[in-house]
Formats: structure tokens, sequence, C-alpha cells
């Protein structure tokens, strides 16, 4: 759009190091992470617990494996919404996955291999349908994906009620013992005392992809023109469908394996897995720095606003603070998160 | 004369036969005939149990059951969510039906109460089950069957603190519910300790276990949890196995096969069973004989269903029926 002349001049605006830094989308999730941090290793000090608790190795593990949980649909969720749409559906599609693997193990005695894969293709085919609902009735995704959420939710309690008679599906860890795809999800490592679980690496990986798809590939470029203007980005060639299809099947995807990961680890599933889980990827995305309206937006941020999330919640525990109050501490986060991000875009728009 | 002694015949062959059937299965029980007029009975059973929680499962599974074996119809709805008006709307909903019977759960008798009123002025008798003992007798119901939470958090204290308990965790994973509030409170008389609260969200178990895990590292000398139901137990039971504790003294309200395993494997000392398969079940067996013959509980009392108590010596009896009535 700008002309030779203004790129010219853009090319030679000098800025300073530190507002450069400042103006990336993740930079305000960054401090907040820190900070939100330093305030709980603040109690844990005045408390007297060093080396234990929240300052200790295994303090550290339990809060990144909660941050890690959350953190992998967050960053799904963010890319989807760089590309300018919601996914209420990710939270029943994580009770829906959670079921599936859980029924095809225990009820349908499949070795937990084939029921990772079917559930996946089933997870893949509900986000293409999303999408796919989406491009074709031109339905605001708020609405298409609202439904879904009541659509699988439902389907999970009906279904495994038909099933079994019950609501949970227990004894997935006997069912699935010895099957070789099983350490995938629940491997763990002892590093200096703290038992860090796979799910970070799930996540670290997630992220890193992520975040390499979008700065580096054809796809990411593809993803901020589509969440910037959807028509514009199809006139200059854009496949806007299928970037938005496989959006909502990344979303879905990451709902599946975040399922798997816990239905392995904790050995049962039950019909109200996951509920919520939308709402907290979405405030990941945002205290990330990701725009609700799209286009603009970080996957690393995501990490970031999961890490918030997750410290905080186990932070107030560790700290012996009523956990009554958790939802007020994590309403005020997201507010700020969402204040200093918009400050700070405003300010690093209005270096140009 | 001797028509009518054939009729008797007839009728003593017919109640030997009954006998004999009802002793053979209780499902084919007509007792002293009635049975035929029996499947136009409809008795409407509205709780605030959502399909989706388990341990609701087990108390429609008694309702189903009381159903068939006492051969009436019985109807059983729930709102989707813990939505008060929105079950008074289903309660009307049911009384619309005119039903020979109507059995509710009364988490809230303030918004309840003028729907369960309307029943009672329509001359439905009403049987309130599960959570309603502190409003039944005001709003006209016949009888209370369940569980007096306090009660049985004092019994859950008093078994906690016979085992060294002085200093305990309470887990809620339904904050909003004032009969877990009850159980907390019971709990609290009962171990004659101090007990803190500790909220978590039953449908992220992970979360639910590190948030438990931290906060006995967060509060000192804690050595007792009791979790307030199954969804609190399991993270518990695996909080503790993460820290690697075996002296914090674990127990729980309500039962799951999770729970039952960790009984029998010493992880946890016992668990609070109210027995909610009877809840769901003898509403029925009271209204279809209040409907039959006017019978009802005398007394004005509620008909207690718990606590049961289930540790290392009965567990495998429970073990046995898990899923089904326990």
């Amino acid at each position: 759009m700008s002309t030779a002349v203004t790129a010219e001049s853009d090319r030679l605006r000098s800025a300073s190091r530190t507002r450069l830094l400042a103006s990336r989308p993740e930079f305000g999730a960054f401090i907040g992470a820190l900070v939100v941090f330093l305030i709980f290793a603040v109690l844990s000090i005045l408390r007297g617990d060093v080396g234990k608790g929240f300052l200790s190795i295994q303090g550290a593990a339990s809060f990144l494996e909660v941050s890690a949980y959350v953190g992998i649909i967050g960053v799904a969720v963010s890319l989807l919404m760089i590309a300018g749409e919601f996914d209420l559906s990710v939270g029943s599609m994580i009770g829906a996955a959670s079921l599936a693997v859980g029924l095809l193990i225990v009820q349908f005695h499949l070795p937990a291999f084939i029921a990772v894969v079917l559930t996946f293709l089933f997870a893949f085919g509900i986000g293409a349908f999303n999408g796919w609902l989406r491009v074709k009735t031109r339905l605001p995704s708020f609405i298409v994906t609202l439904a879904m959420l009541l659509i699988l939710r439902g389907a999970g309690i009906g279904i495994t009620r038909l099933l079994t008679g019950n609501t949970i599906v227990s004894g997935v860890t006997e069912a699935s013992a010895g099957d070789p795809i099983v350490p995938l999800f629940t491997a763990s490592i002892n590093i200096a005392g703290g038992e860090f679980k796979i799910v970070l690496l799930w996540w670290f990986a997630a992220v890193a992809i992520a975040t390499w798809a979008l700065t580096r590939t054809r796809f990411g470029n593809w993803i901020f023109a589509v969440g910037g203007s959807d028509l514009a980005a199809r006139y200059v060639g854009v496949p806007v469908n299928r970037v938005k299809i496989l959006l909502f099947m990344t979303t879905a995807a990451s709902a599946a394996l975040f399922a798997c990961i816990q239905v392995f680890s904790f050995g049962s599933a039950d019909v109200l897995r996951g509920a919520n889980k939308e709402f907290e990827a979405i405030i990941i995305a945002v205290v990330g720095g990701t725009l609700l309206t799209g286009g603009y937006g970080s996957a690393l941020g995501s990490a970031f606003g999961a890490f918030i999330l997750g410290t905080t919640q186990l932070g107030i525990n560790f700290v012996g603070i009523n956990s009554d109050w958790y939802q007020v501490v994590l309403g005020s986060i997201l507010l700020l998160a969402v204040l200093a991000n918009t400050y700070l875009l405003r300010r690093a728009s209005g270096t140009r | 004369m001797k028509l009518s002694k054939r009729i008797a015949a007839l009728g003593a062959a017919a109640l030997i036969a009954g006998a004999c059937n009802s002793a053979a299965s209780p499902a084919a029980s007509g007792g002293g005939g009635g049975s035929a007029d029996r499947s136009g009975i409809l008795i409407e059973v509205v709780t605030h149990g959502q399909a989706s929680d388990p341990f609701w499962s087990i108390f429609k599974n008694g309702v189903d059951q009381a159903g068939k074996d006492m051969g009436v119809k019985v109807e059983y709805s729930a709102p989707d969510t813990f939505d008060m008006p929105k079950m008074a709307q289903l309660i009307d909903a049911a009384v619309a039906k005119k039903p020979a019977g109507l059995v509710v759960s009364i988490p809230d008798k303030t918004a309840l109460g003028p729907s369960i009123q309307k029943a009672v002025a329509a001359g439905i008798p009403v049987v309130s089950a599960n959570s309603g003992s502190d409003a039944y007798k005001e709003l006209g119901v016949l009888t209370h069957v369940g569980q007096d939470e306090e009660i049985a958090g004092e019994k859950a204290g008093e078994l906690m603190k016979a085992a060294g308990v002085t200093n305990a965790l309470c887990i809620n994973q339904e904050v909003g519910n004032a009969g877990l509030d009850a159980r907390c409170k019971g709990f609290t008389t009962g171990l004659g300790g101090t007990v803190k609260v500790v909220q978590v969200d039953l449908k992220d178990p992970t979360a639910a276990q590190q948030s438990i895990a931290a906060a006995v590292q967060g509060n000192a000398g804690v050595n007792g949890i009791l979790a307030l139901g199954p969804t609190g137990a399991t993270p518990t039971i695996k909080a503790m196995e993460q820290l690697n504790n075996t002296d914090i003294k674990v127990a729980t309200f309500d039962l799951s096969k999770d729970v039952l395993d960790a009984i029998k494997a010493d992880k946890m000392l016992f668990a609070i069973d109210q027995q909610q398969y009877l809840q769901g079940y003898l509403p029925i067996v009271f209204l279809t004989l209040n409907k039959l013959y006017g019978l009802q509980p005398g007394g004005g009392q509620p008909v207690l269903t718990g606590p049961g108590i289930v540790d290392k010596t009965n567990v495998d009896t429970v073990l046995a029926n898990t899923g089904t009535t326990r």
C-alpha cells in the first residue's frame, strides 16, 4: 500500500532498541509474567518459604504443568484469533476427545495407539466442520462454535451414559498399560527433586512451531493477512477459506492433545472435562497480546499468558491466600493486561 | 355359594403365587393385587442433579429401578446447570402433567418453595430427596429422604479425630452448594481442630491436584484432608502420591471407583456414603404406596440414608456394586 518513498523513510527512521522491544505484541505479557512471578516469590519469602512451596523445583514443576495444559490450547486459539476467528468449542472438544479416547480404550478394548489416532481424526473432523460451516454460511464463528460447544458437551454426556450408564470412564491406566504410545503423554523426568511432566515438552514444541509458522512462513503471513482484512487477503490471492479451516482444525487438535495427556495421566475421563477452558484459552491469547479483532498477536505471547494463568492459580494456594479469591485476581490480571497491551500498541503505532 | 368358594380359592392361589413371585423377583411383585392399575401411575422426579454428575447417575438408577419394581411410570428431569429458576420451571412443568406424586430435591428453598407449594396445593403428594431437610416441613412435603449434611460432616470429623488428625483441609469442589458448606461446618465441629477450606475446579483434575498439593505446602502442619466429593477426592489422592506423603490422613464424602480403590490400597481412610440409590428408590416406593393405599411415613421426621461409612472392612461389597447402586 505504501509508496516507495514512505517505505524508504520508514526504513531510515531510527528507533531505540528498547522501543523496538516494547513494540512487540508479547512484551506486555512478558512483563506481566515477570510481575506475577515476583509477587508470589516475594510473598513466599515473607512466609519463609525458600526452597519449598512456590520457590522450589517441585513448586515450579507444578505451576508449569498447570500452565502447560492451558498453554497448549492457548497457543492454538491465539493463531485462530490472529486470523480473526473464535473457537468457543475447545473446552467441549477437550471433554469429547477425553471421552472418545477413554471409551475407545475401556469400552471398545482398542489398543491405546489406535484410540489416540481415531480421537485425533475425530478432532480434525470436528475442526474442519467448524471451519467449513464458518466459511460457507458466513455466520460469525462465535455462533458456529457456540453451537458446537453445546452439541459436543451434550453428545458426550448422552453417548457416555448410553454406553456405560455412568458419567465417568475410569480404568484407562489399567487398560492401556504397556502400550508404547502412553509414555508420549505421561512420561516425566526428575530434575533436582522436581517432577517435570512431558506436557511441558508438548507445550514448548507447540509454541515453538506456532512462532516459527507465524513469523517465518508464508502460511504465517496468510494468517495475519486474513485477520487484518478478509477481503483484502482474498484479493491478493490468499486462500482465506483454507487458512481458516486449517486453523479450526488446529484448535480442535490442540484440545485432543490436551485430552490425551490428561486422560492417560489421570487414568479416567468424565463428561465435565475441559468446561470453561475456552475462556481460559481466550484469556491466554488476549493477555499474550493478541487482539480480539484479529490481525495482530503473537504465539510466544500466549506462552506468557499461560504462565500467568498457571502461576496465579497455584501461587494463591502456595502462599496460603484463600482460594476463594482466585477469580478476582485472574479477572484483574486480564483487565490490566488488556489495558497495558492497548497502551503499548498505541505507543508502538504512534512511533510511526 | 359355590361360586364364591371358587373365587376365594382363586384369590388364595393368586396370593400364594404373588408371594412366590415377590420372593423370586421383586420386579414382579404384585402383592395383594392392584398391579394392573399401577402402569397408569406417573411419578415425576425433578432434581438439581445434572445428568453429567456421576453421583446423580446412581440416584437416577435408583429412581428407574424403583419405577420398574413398583410397576409405575417415572419421569426424571433436571436443569442442565445448577440453575434454580430453571429448576422451578421444571417443577411447574412436572406439576402440569398432574402426576400421582412428585419427588424434588430442594437445594434452595427460597427459589423452589413457591413451585413446590403450588404442587402441594394442587393435591399432589410431594417427597423431597437428597437436599431439603431444612425446608420440607414448612413446605408441606410428606417426608424427606436424605442425609443430614451437618450430622454426616460431624461423623467424618469424629472419625478423623480418632485417627489423630488435628489440622485439616476441606476440599470444596462446588462453591455455592450450601450442602457442602454444611459438611465442612459439621466436620469442623466433629474434629474440634483447625480446618481450612480450599476451593478447587472439579472440571480440571490436573489443576485441582496441583492446587491441593500447593495448599498442603502452603499450610504447615496439615495432617488430614477431607474431600467433599469424588471429584475432589481423586485429585487429593494424586496430590498425596505426587508429594510422596503417606502421613496425611485422607477421607472423602461420596463414592467413586477411584475412592474405593484408594480405600482398598490404604491411601484413604474412609468415605462417607449417603447411599443416594436409596434417595432415588425410596421416594418412588413411598409415593406409589401413598397413591395406592394412602400409606405414608409417620412422625414428621426425615428418613436418613446416611452417613454410611465405607472403609477397609466393607469396601469389597461396595466395590462389587459400583456404578449401579453405590
